[in-house]
């Protein structure tokens, strides 16, 4: 197989330490608009649920397009996420705006399929317009130790995406027990192909976290540091709270620097979090403490 | 790695907007007295010294300095106090007044956080986790051995030895007090404690806090001043141990003045510790060790991973990962809660740290700092690193005492033993692998009192703390630091 | 019947594990009651020098012994004194004890040995401790060797006093240049002939013969001792005060605390180690880290 391990060890607890230094940043005033406004340009507004339907989806884009009526100048979030048979349907609703459509793919949330099906499946989402694909690796096979296989599926998988679609490579971090393989899984995925990493599915709890996510940054900062490429990051799941999804801002900023605090690189899978994120803009401009009945939720 | 590569950038526009700690909930006279028998007194010597803030240079406060005279009534004042007071209370009373101290800087720990980093010079963030979140900590878990010295030492029957002189350094102040008095007062002993001149505002506040336990009058003295004060303590005849903190070359002349004496000390002094990756380490979490080992405090840390032994094979890719940690940090107003570098303590030492900067330059060294803008008054140093440095390098052997990291490769775990213990001094080392066979191999090698594995500038009170060779000795914290405090029989 | 004429046996020094004479070529003669016993080499400086770098390049490979070993070439140190007993009695004798007095002190000497040799693997389970710090780690203190140590026996108990200031240091895993007895040295260098049959590596115990006035200031200034212990009550402070110049330990001892029972203990093995804490992170759960 390729040897593309770079066998790095991640201490758990010096992470830890680390984020923790990093969540005591204190962020006031203008510093906390602008990344409040950033955090909304950044997400992936998502709805991956069994009862989702068409006109569930199309209020879901409205939304992606209408954070809030009252604030001027708001920016759009960056993407939505929706499985692929409703791909077509949120491009319809999207069209003319800069909001992507993103599906997952590839036996979403199991990943338990044969590539076969796999492929088929990125393959009808691309075909219904998706720009990004969202697709789970095979944890089974990773457990056991069959790395070969997860590396070439991505392979494929990105194959079929081409240079156009972009791929996000969900590893489903709370199911691969330790940091040391969510820096394994890491490195497969982006050596792989993918353009961005992501945590979760959402279906499992941990989803993200932020020691996850600085294993999985640290892993992008030294493939930047070997290729002189850039890897995009995606938390995804449990991010619900403005001051959470700040933090996760510092972390990239203190990590990376700043050309990943763009929703080119960085991207929050969310369901909840653009709302939390809008009271918090209304309180910074207003002084007042908000009430979610003002705020559509969608 | 590929060296082509562009080093990350970490100058965006998005940027923290200032975050300060406020200052109206502190109280701070604009002159203090001495701390000797429960009340502050205007010194006999009628000698005052001003203490500044050094990240503006504005005064604070006057301080007085004690003279001969106010030095006897302070010993004076300890003694009465052990023979009449602290040496016959039962223990288990002396143990809640040293709870009680505990809990009043618990319940003051904002107002001491900023008067530390005023005087000091220390980030807020530091002096509001570590500082005084630690002195609270050493106060509780000493209070707790007062009553139970005698399953600390069985079959030795411990005392009390009697009025001890304590003189402590600038890096710490508060913590510094704290690992003194705490362990001499639960072990029955009074105090005479003198801080350093340029930060004694927070041991003043202790005697305030000590006031408000209510402590017996003369059980702790706090008298302020200069190395001529701290010599007057070192060399009363009434003072059974002298408890130092500080420079090996300021140790040695106290061993040499008590020598032929009978009392007793213990030293706790100057280091130059190596801090060893191996390249098998977890690289990140290492430049995270390393980064607090050697800027934490602006380097005003004994204990300082000044040294950095990085195997060869990594040397390239860990300095690159180095330096971008090191432009993320932020330098400036201590009192911003998002500073990671203050400003160095005094001008004295800043002119210290520039002196070896230079020679370090001097020796051919390679210099990388960080990119800041540095303000206009006030004391700073950047955090600095020197590359391409050997053993013979002067930066490689004295303590600077400053955010000053001299970095030198190995290629295998005996030349990293021996490089690492190439030195008089042996407080403390660092290693990083993921081995564990290697850790436990260095950490037995390694001459030095602390050793931290995948870890560094950790502190405890259950923690021994102490050195090996020229960096003193006696141990402070945990079970072994009580024994200096006490004849056994 | 007139008296034979006595062989005066020239009793060398002891200097990595080989018995050479005093590089100086200067002897003195013992005597008792004014007649002459033996040839003693009056040591140099620069004997000394060579044992304490024989003592220093013992050292590592004596402190990375395993404590049980360790324990075992003491052992073997109180067997060997057992089966030449009455060597050190007539030496003793010859040297002014009674025989009485000469007997007690060396059963006082096997016995202490056989006690210090079992807290070789001991002594860390009694003063080394884990530490329950307040972060995610492991914390725990050892106490190790300090290195060199130089000792200097007294005058009075010359057999019992070189066992007991050699073997309190190396059972931790010191190693040692002793300066015998002046008076009375015999005991001291058959001593060194015991330890040389007993397993104990060269270098380990180091003894050296001659002027203690002479000898105390080069091993209290050397740069290259650790540790001093001074049973000899002879030294000045002056001597004393150039050991700060490395922050030597000094440990003093009276002779009535060597021939006191109470000097069957641990804490002397302690004077002459340090403590050493260690810290290494512990992993919490995988799950945990969902606190954040």
């Amino acid at each position: 197989m390729i040897n593309f391990f770079s066998n790095t060890k991640v201490d758990k607890v010096g992470i830890e330490d680390r984020v923790s230094r990093i969540s005591k940043r204190s962020l006031k005033s203008d510093a906390k608009l602008d990344g409040l406004k950033m955090i909304l340009s950044m997400i992936d507004l998502t709805t991956l649920e069994g009862m989702d339907t068409v006109l569930k989806v199309q209020q879901l884009c409205y939304k992606a397009t209408h954070l809030h009526y009252q604030i001027s100048n708001l920016p759009n979030v960056a993407a939505v996420c929706v499985y692929p048979n409703m791909v077509k349907t949120a491009v319809d609703a999207l069209k003319g705006t800069d909001v992507k459509v993103a599906s997952v793919a590839t036996a979403f949330p199991s990943g338990n399929s044969t590539l076969e099906i796999k492929i088929k499946d990125t393959k009808e989402a691309i075909i219904n317009g998706a720009d990004e694909v969202d697709m789970v690796i095979s944890r089974g096979k990773f457990h056991s130790g069959e790395y070969n296989y997860v590396y070439d599926e991505i392979a494929a998988i990105k194959e079929v995406c081409g240079e156009k679609v972009r791929l996000k490579v969900i590893l489903e971090t709370g199911e691969l027990g330790d940091f040391d393989h969510i820096r394994m899984a890491s490195e497969i995925a982006i050596n792989a192909g993918a353009d961005f990493i992501k945590t979760s599915t959402g279906k499992i709890s941990p989803a993200a976290t932020l020691p996850i996510t600085l294993v999985m940054l640290e892993t992008i900062k030294d493939f930047y540091y070997k290729t002189g490429k850039i890897v995009g990051m995606k938390p995804a799941g449990g991010i619900s709270n403005s001051k959470l999804a700040l933090q996760y801002l510092m972390l990239v900023k203190e990590t990376l620097g700043p050309i990943w605090l763009d929703k080119k690189w960085f991207r929050f899978g969310a369901s909840s979090l653009a709302n939390d994120v809008l009271m918090q803009i209304v309180k910074q401009q207003t002084g007042k403490y908000q009430s979610k009945n003002y705020f559509s939720n969608d | 790695m590929n060296s082509n590569i562009q080093p990350l950038e970490f100058n965006g526009d998005w940027n923290l907007s200032p975050s300060l700690e406020s200052t109206d909930h502190i109280d701070l006279k604009d002159k203090y007295g001495l701390f000797i028998n429960g009340g502050f007194l205007e010194p006999l010597s009628n000698k005052y010294f001003s203490t500044i803030n050094p990240s503006n240079e504005n005064q604070i406060s006057l301080i007085a300095e004690a003279g001969s005279e106010d030095i006897n009534l302070a010993v004076k004042s300890a003694k009465d106090a052990y023979e009449n007071v602290w040496s016959k209370m039962p223990a288990k009373e002396r143990s809640k007044y040293i709870y009680r101290i505990a809990r009043l800087i618990q319940e003051k720990a904002k107002e001491l956080a900023v008067i530390e980093t005023l005087d000091g010079g220390k980030p807020i963030r530091e002096s509001r986790d570590v500082d005084v979140p630690l002195a609270a900590a050493h106060f509780f878990y000493y209070a707790g051995w007062a009553d139970k010295l005698d399953y600390a030492f069985p079959n030795r029957n411990p005392k009390s030895i009697g009025v001890v002189g304590q003189i402590i350094p600038w890096n710490f102040p508060l913590m510094m007090a704290a690992w003194k008095i705490a362990p001499a007062l639960a072990t029955g002993n009074t105090v005479v404690l003198k801080p350093a001149e340029s930060t004694s505002l927070t041991a003043l506040k202790l005697a305030e806090i000590i006031q408000q336990a209510d402590l017996p009058p003369g059980v702790v003295n706090i008298v302020t001043g200069a190395g001529s004060t701290g010599k007057l303590i070192v060399n009363h005849k009434d003072i059974k141990k002298i408890a130092f903190t500080g420079s090996t070359s300021v140790g040695k002349s106290i061993m040499k003045s008590i020598a032929g004496t009978s009392k007793k000390s213990t030293m706790e002094l100057g280091g130059k510790a190596a801090n060893i990756v191996f390249d098998d380490a977890p690289l990140d979490q290492a430049v995270e060790g390393v980064v607090n080992g050697i800027y934490f405090n602006q380097g005003h840390v004994c204990c300082a991973g000044s040294r950095l032994l990085v195997q060869e094979s990594i040397n390239e890719i860990f300095i690159r990962k180095l330096r971008d940690r090191i432009q993320s940090l932020i330098l400036g107003n201590p009192l911003d809660k998002n500073t990671d570098i203050g400003a160095v303590n005094s001008k004295s030492q800043l002119d210290t740290i520039n002196k070896y900067i230079d020679i370090g330059k001097n020796e051919g060294a390679e210099i990388f700092q960080l990119n800041c803008t540095i303000p206009d008054k006030g004391f700073w140093c950047p955090p600095t690193l020197f590359t391409n440095v050997s053993q013979s390098h002067v930066i490689a052997q004295e303590e600077i005492f400053g955010p000053v990291l001299a970095i030198q490769t190995f290629r295998t775990i005996d030349e990293a033993i021996t490089k690492a213990n190439n030195t008089p001094y042996g407080l403390s080392a660092g290693v990083w692998t993921d081995k564990g066979s290697k850790v436990f191999n260095l950490t037995s090698k390694l001459n030095a009192g602390v050793i931290w594995a995948n870890t560094y500038n950790k502190f405890d009170p259950t923690s021994p703390f102490g050195g090996y060779k020229e960096s003193g000795h006696g141990r402070e914290g945990g079970l072994h630091g009580l024994e200096a405090y006490l004849n056994l029989e | 019947m007139s008296e034979r004429i006595k062989v005066l046996k020239t009793y060398k020094i002891f200097i990595d594990g080989k018995f050479p004479r005093t590089e100086s070529g200067r002897y003195y003669q013992t005597k008792n009651n004014g007649i002459p016993i033996a040839n003693i080499c009056m040591s140099s400086r620069k004997d000394m020098k060579n044992a304490v770098a024989a003592a220093r390049k013992a050292f590592l490979g004596w402190s990375n012994r395993t404590a049980y070993n360790r324990s075992q070439i003491l052992y073997r140190i109180a067997e060997m004194l057992e089966t030449r007993k009455s060597q050190f009695l007539e030496e003793l004798v010859l040297q002014g004890w009674t025989n009485k007095n000469a007997e007690l002190e060396i059963y006082k000497t096997i016995d202490r040995i056989i006690y210090f040799a079992g807290w070789a693997d001991k002594i860390n389970q009694v003063f080394g401790s884990v530490n329950p710090v307040a972060t995610s780690h492991f914390n725990f203190t050892m106490l190790e060797p300090m290195g060199v140590v130089g000792l200097i026996t007294n005058e009075e108990t010359p057999l019992l006093a070189i066992a007991s200031c050699i073997i309190p240091a190396i059972v931790s895993g010191n190693t040692v240049v002793v300066i015998a007895s002046e008076k009375a040295p015999l005991s001291a260098l058959t001593f060194a002939e015991v330890i040389s049959n007993s397993d104990v590596p060269p270098g380990v115990v180091n003894i050296l013969s001659g002027s203690k006035k002479e000898l105390s200031p080069h091993i209290y200034s050397h740069m290259d001792v650790n540790a001093i212990g001074d049973f000899s009550n002879l030294t000045n402070d002056e001597i004393k005060l150039t050991a700060v110049e490395n922050l030597k330990r000094i440990r003093s001892f009276g002779a009535s605390e060597i021939s006191n029972d109470n000097f069957d203990s641990p804490y002397v093995i302690k004077d002459f180690m340090e403590a050493k804490t260690t810290w290494h992170p512990i992993e919490s759960g995988f799950a945990n880290s969902n606190s954040y």
